[in-house]
């Protein structure tokens, strides 16, 4: 069994925290009050580690596990927190038969961590994502607001070193 | 009630409005197949074993949630039928590791006899991607192999609607979907309470308690070791089932036999050590009673229960009879007075026993268990354990002897052996308390209204002048509303006895596992209870404190109830645990 947790330590602040009991007083009373308060403390926190779903499941009395098992279910939510640089790599059809993938296990490899995860000095995190709308450039890759377009698994390191 | 008027398989039938496809056809001599459904626990429709063709509908239905209509004409058999449920059962076994031959559930596998009643002839079909799932091996009760696991959420139901405690419960979605722990944990992360009710529920092998029956032979076959074994009240009256007996059939003549024959040095009695136990826990509730101590005195008989309450309730640890289980006096007595009696070093005696119980393996490794400076009970098996262990070297079970239990440690009263069914324990203590208070005979022994099925029940005791209330409760959800009740200050109660599985013992999470199809129908727990209260009725003595080797004990060596000696051999001691992690 491999506990999925951030590799990322969690940094949440005091202030977090009391807008988190805010919410869950606010909503705690409510019918279905579970999937409300699990979005808002996402927007507090930016994704749901275990210290923040054990708030919840706390506060609420619900057992954690139906927590994390609807955190998993829904990929609104995400138990990793997004990196400094945010990168997206496309798999939509145009991008995937122009070699997406092999994008993808090359970024996987260099910043040894998985899709969805966050690297552990915070600095990158890796999402595969459908079409963004430049299939012309395929295949497409997006740092934050950055687009880098017909690139190559060896074109990879050079454009991440632009961020270190 | 209103009828409607249905056609199943061409038969017209009058069935009460709101009855289910599934119960309707039950009337009509027809055993719909099922595999998810587990009633009032797990009523969700999701596996598509038991669907049926209904005139009209779009689709084929689930027919354990589907409720009947007026005039609806219902086929359970047609080849359309037949094929969903065989195509159904061929996908299960595409994501399923089919080592049936070395499986702890071969024979009495509800998927395995559902692909033999549906002619599923090539397991194989829809060969393709496969999860591959390392077990969770990490509680000390039981593994959890999802390599064996079909998602029917039988298991995560009874943990989270039956013992409200939630800690294992679907994650992923789509293929990746799991039956596992937040965030992966182990089981033995969490604050899973060891009660083995999601095993008894399992239809295959994904749930299964750890097997000791290795260690218990090895032990048997070390010519050093004094192996003692000691049998839980609730073995008896379900030992029978894996041997095909009916539900409820009592086999502890049989059981004695098996167990000389399987070559134990002693076979004694659980029994004994709970008549021990009313003889401590009565003398301590007299004394909280008499001198102002916390109340309500809550029993400590259920390891179960006990580990609910310090991860739930951890403030009122304080009510807790601070008496050690049945086995674990039984242990401490063996290691301590039985060894001094014999002669034997206490570190050559392998103290094994025969629970109903999955939560007992946990027990036996706690702290401040061990009287003897050696652990009180080396080790747990379940009563499948014991039919396995039966079964491998070969006894007939059925044609043997019935015979006794070996002295001292083998006497018990009634008062003991109902210790299995839920209500049992306050019933024993009940007879004793009022028969010490008053100094006057009980002229009947029976409390009924502490026994029962029944999750919750209450009732008020007159003894020698003051009133005693008294609740019985079993299955942890329901525990959890009697201790709120407690908890907010306004609890008439003196004497809870608390069990966690629903039912008691009984319905332990080590008893054998009959199918949902068994589950259903009958009240299994009434029926193993019964084969309990019937012994105690037949039985001369039926008063703990009428057991001449207890007696016998206290004069030779613990003095008195509740003496500083009992208190040093035969008590012990709880500590506060989270529920999460964080």
């Amino acid at each position: 069994m491999g506990v999925k947790q951030s590799t990322v330590p969690f940094a949440g602040t005091n202030e977090q925290y009391e807008k988190l009991l805010k919410v869950i007083a606010d909503h705690k009373d409510e019918k279905g009050a579970l999937m409300p308060i699990m979005q808002k403390a996402q927007e507090i926190y930016g994704y749901l580690p275990i210290e923040v779903q054990s708030i919840i499941s706390n506060e609420l009395n619900v057992p954690l596990e139906k927590i994390y098992g609807i955190a998993t279910f829904y990929s609104q939510f995400s138990l990793n927190p997004k990196g400094k640089y945010v990168i997206s790599i496309c798999l939509g059809t145009a991008c995937y038969v122009k070699g997406a993938g092999d994008i993808l296990l090359k970024l996987k490899e260099l910043l040894n961590i998985s899709d969805g995860e966050c690297t552990p000095d915070g600095k990158f995190s890796l999402d595969s994502c459908r079409c963004i709308g430049a299939c012309g450039l395929a295949p497409v890759m997006m740092i934050n607001d950055d687009v880098y377009g017909k690139i190559t698994p060896d074109d990879i390191e050079g454009i991440l070193a632009k961020y270190k | 009630m209103e009828k409607v008027n249905i056609k199943i398989n061409g038969i017209p039938l009058e069935v009460p409005a709101g009855t289910t496809i599934l119960e309707a056809a039950k009337l009509a001599h027809i055993d719909i197949p099922t595999l998810c459904f587990l009633k009032e626990i797990n009523e969700i429709g999701a596996c598509r074993i038991c669907v049926v063709e209904v005139k009209g509908a779009r689709s084929l239905v689930a027919s354990c949630v589907y409720p009947v209509s007026e005039g609806m004409e219902i086929r359970t058999d047609s080849p359309k039928v037949l094929a969903s449920r065989k195509q159904t059962l061929e996908l299960i076994l595409s994501d399923h590791d089919r080592k049936c031959l070395s499986c702890v559930r071969s024979g009495n596998c509800e998927l395995q006899k559902l692909c033999n009643d549906l002619k599923v002839e090539d397991e194989t079909v829809y060969e393709g991607e496969r999860n591959h799932y390392e077990p969770d091996s990490s509680s000390t009760h039981m593994v959890r192999d999802n390599n064996k696991c079909i998602l029917c959420r039988r298991c995560s139901a009874v943990c989270d609607h039956v013992q409200g405690i939630g800690v294992i419960g679907a994650n992923e979605r789509g293929f990746t979907t799991n039956i596992a722990c937040a965030f992966d944990m182990g089981l033995g992360e969490t604050s899973c309470v060891s009660c083995g009710q999601c095993i008894a529920v399992c239809p295959t092998g994904a749930l299964y308690e750890k097997d000791y029956t290795e260690d218990v032979f090895a032990a048997i076959n070390d010519p050093e070791k004094y192996v003692v074994v000691q049998t839980a009240p609730a073995v008896r009256a379900a030992l029978g089932e894996a041997f095909g007996l009916p539900i409820g059939t009592n086999v502890q003549g049989k059981m004695v036999a098996a167990l000389r024959r399987l070559g134990f040095d002693k076979v004694f009695d659980t029994d004994f050590a709970a008549d021990l136990t009313i003889m401590e826990e009565a003398t301590e509730f007299i004394d909280r009673v008499q001198n102002g101590g916390k109340l309500p005195l809550i029993t400590s008989c259920s390891p179960g229960w006990i580990k609910y309450c310090e991860h739930y309730y951890p403030d009122m640890l304080d009510n807790l009879s601070s008496c050690k289980s049945p086995q674990q006096m039984f242990g401490a007595i063996t290691k301590t007075y039985y060894a001094r009696k014999m002669g034997l070093d206490p570190k050559n005696i392998v103290m094994v026993s025969v629970m109903p119980c999955t939560a007992k393996k946990f027990e036996i490794k706690r702290d401040d268990q061990d009287a003897a400076g050696v652990p009180d009970v080396d080790i747990s098996i379940t009563t499948r354990e014991l039919a396995r262990m039966i079964e491998r070297v070969g006894l007939n079970f059925l044609s043997l002897p019935d015979e006794e239990f070996d002295d001292p440690l083998g006497r018990s009263t009634g008062a003991a052996v109902i210790f299995g069914a839920s209500g049992g324990v306050m019933e024993a203590a009940l007879r004793t308390a009022v028969e010490t208070l008053t100094n006057e005979e009980l002229p009947d022994p029976v409390f009924s209204e502490v026994r029962g099925t029944d999750g919750i029940k209450k009732a008020t005791y007159n003894v020698a002048g003051m009133d005693v209330n008294v609740a019985v409760v079993s299955g942890l959800s329901n525990a959890k509303v009697i201790l709120d009740e407690i908890q907010s200050g306004n609890s008439p109660y003196h004497l809870v006895e608390i069990m966690a599985c629903p039912g008691g013992c009984v319905n332990g999470g080590g008893q054998p596992q009959q199918p949902a199809s068994v589950r259903n129908n009958t009240d299994i727990r009434a029926l193993r209870a019964k084969a309990l209260y019937d012994q105690d009725a037949s039985m001369k003595i039926r008063k703990s404190h009428e057991n001449s080797a207890v007696k016998k004990l206290y004069e030779e060596f613990l003095e008195a109830p509740g003496s500083h000696k009992a208190h040093e051999i035969l008590h012990t001691s709880y500590v506060k645990r989270a529920i999460n992690p964080y």
